[in-house]
């Protein structure tokens, strides 16, 4: 019973991180219509930006209980690059989709090395700070309380996201823009603008995603390539464009790929696969279609 | 007339490549003959047909890994053998594979194909007994029409009758696709990528051509695959790798997918260049990102387009 509940937090916490990064990946694909391959290196850039922000904060004496503020604040602060890089992608918003997603390939190309360029091809680790609000201890189990920390910052997050989509002039907006840009646009959107917000928010909810789980693992080069094409199960199980699809998704890739890897591990992203195949064949649409952004 | 001109040169050049003494060079030019194959079929699918694939990358695996599988557990040395076994096991992946991904256009028929690639590249990760996991399988060297050429050493071996065994091979495929293009299956499918409702209309079964592109795609980047690992001589998992996949369509669009020979100009282009970028920094990723984001946005029709004005693929 403990194992198995050991095992689903694990699998949630897993989730908590790809939910952000997915949820980027909606918002993006709702207003701009661009599958954004980059977002796994957001979330990269993210986890690795987070561990010099607080090696650096440390340093500077600020007091280690703080550093998990120091991280979500390194992901917000590294939403400047979301203005240039929209700019970039603005190029290509009536082409086809095919171009739209061998740009944001190049992103993944450019950003890899930019990652390699700063930090090194060596993993890069946030030593002693994974453990410093103690650990839960179940049976025979222990469990880091970080990992508590992780996921309600996720739930919250989600919480916000469903706020500001529901309930802020803002959100509205970005609905109606999902909806249909050229009505939104005729009854006065100003699109520039929306289409950076958005995509800056998107890129945040990635880099702030990289940063917040870093503590629990290391940063290495590829984790962004790797990341993104979970990231992308994810949105195809709940529904390209679909926030609640993307917590959905996020869930169910988490848990199965902990449940895989207890149970057979060959199979842990065979499994992963074969359901987004299963949901591509028999649901095209995602599992939840209607809800839009 | 002339476009015939140019491409009897630039085969006479491929030709005399290896006659320079620059080894260097003339096995650089293997893997642009092993993509060149597999890219012609991709074009297939992309510039005649219009479905961009992003999961291409598994069916050089699946050749790659016939040629690994045959030479290594079943003692097969003949590479014309490898090349009909790795064709067929490709006919065998595609059909059901296209069959279910061919259902789909635009978004969702890039993601299925990502998805079958990667489904491919972790079973091939993952199931170490069979395919050897994250260290693949070695490839031995084979024969050639039934001569193993032992006096050569390896890179004699490669340079030499390797060399223009996969020229060869290079320009049967092209005349093989030359043909298909322009056949009534060709004509069909470039009239769905045009417009798949008038098409439909007009009495092409859609779905049913782009089943046939799939599979012939398929078939040719198997081929391709198999020239690929026997230079390297491994098969690893990471042929089958997203990032793969997007390297082809890179070259694709690099030499322009709108001209029947813009996948092979791209193929060239990319590895030399590739080549060059190394040799002066190791953030070549960073210099192919600028030139993919250049061609995007500034050169959708890619280099060929530089060169003729001609369009028909």
């Amino acid at each position: 019973m403990i194992q198995v509940l050991n095992l689903l937090l694990g699998g949630v916490f897993h989730a908590a991180a790809l939910f952000l990064v997915a949820a980027g990946l909606q918002l993006v694909f709702g207003v701009q219509k661009i599958l954004n391959l980059a977002c796994g290196s957001f979330y990269a850039l993210g986890a690795y930006a987070g561990i010099t922000a607080v090696t650096t904060a440390l340093a500077a004496g600020v007091p280690p209980p703080l550093f998990v503020l120091v991280l979500i604040a390194t992901g917000v602060a590294l939403g400047v690059l979301g203005p240039p890089i929209e700019r970039l992608l603005r190029t290509i918003y009536d082409r086809d989709e095919a171009f739209q997603l061998l740009l944001t390939f190049a992103l993944v190309l450019m950003l890899e090395d930019v990652i390699r360029f700063v930090w090194g091809a060596a993993p890069y680790q946030l030593g002693g700070v994974y453990l410093l609000y103690g650990q839960v201890r179940l049976g025979a189990v222990s469990i880091p309380v970080y990992n508590f920390v992780v996921i309600a910052a996720g739930l919250a997050i989600a919480a916000g996201m469903g706020v500001v989509l529901t309930r802020t002039r803002f959100g509205r907006i970005v609905r109606a823009t999902a909806e249909n840009r050229g009505m939104a646009q005729a009854l006065g959107v100003d699109m520039t603008r929306i289409s950076t917000r958005v995509f800056t928010l998107g890129l945040v909810l990635g880099t702030v995603g990289g940063a917040l789980v870093i503590p629990a693992g290391a940063a290495v080069n590829e984790m962004g390539i790797e990341l993104i094409v979970e990231a992308f199960a994810v949105v195809v199980i709940g529904g390209l464009g679909s926030m609640r699809g993307a917590f959905a998704g996020s869930l169910i890739v988490g848990v199965l790929k902990a449940v895989a890897i207890a149970l057979y591990p060959e199979a842990e992203m065979l499994a992963v696969y074969l359901i987004v195949i299963a949901v591509l064949l028999l649901r095209p649409a995602g599992l939840f279609a209607r809800a839009t952004a | 007339m002339t476009g015939a001109l140019v491409l009897a040169a630039a085969v006479a050049a491929a030709a005399v490549v290896p006659l320079t003494g620059r080894d260097y060079y003339a096995t650089l030019m293997l893997p642009f003959f092993a993509y060149s194959v597999a890219l012609l079929g991709l074009n297939l699918m992309f510039g005649t047909t219009g479905l961009l694939s992003f999961g291409h990358a598994l069916f050089l695996a699946v050749g790659g890994y016939t040629a690994a599988y045959l030479g290594s557990a079943l003692r097969v040395r003949s590479l014309e053998a490898m090349l009909v076994v790795a064709m067929v096991a490709a006919v065998v992946v595609a059909v059901p594979v296209g069959w279910l991904c061919v259902r789909y256009v635009r978004i969702y028929f890039g993601m299925l194909t990502l998805a079958f690639g990667m489904l491919f590249y972790s079973f091939l990760y993952k199931f170490y007994a069979l395919t050897g996991g994250d260290e693949g399988i070695p490839v031995a060297r084979p024969l050639l029409l039934g001569r193993a050429f032992g006096d050569l050493d390896k890179t004699g071996y490669l340079v030499g009758p390797y060399y223009y065994y996969s020229l060869a091979l290079c320009v049967v495929a092209a005349l093989t696709m030359w043909r298909i293009v322009r056949s009534p299956l060709g004509l069909s499918l470039r009239a769905i990528r045009e417009n798949a409702d008038k098409a439909a209309y007009v009495g092409v079964r859609v779905r049913r051509y782009r089943f046939y592109a799939f599979v012939i795609a398929a078939v040719f980047a198997a081929a391709g695959g198999v020239l690929l690992v026997v230079p390297t001589g491994l098969a690893s998992p990471t042929l089958a790798y997203w990032t793969h996949s997007g390297n082809l369509v890179f070259m694709l669009l690099l030499g322009g997918f709108s001209h029947f020979f813009g996948p092979v100009l791209g193929a060239f282009v990319f590895i030399f260049l590739q080549d060059q970028v190394m040799s002066v920094t190791e953030y070549w990723r960073f210099v192919f990102g600028v030139v993919l984001a250049a061609v995007v946005i500034f050169l959708p029709h890619g280099l060929m387009s530089l060169v003729v004005r001609r369009v028909d693929a």
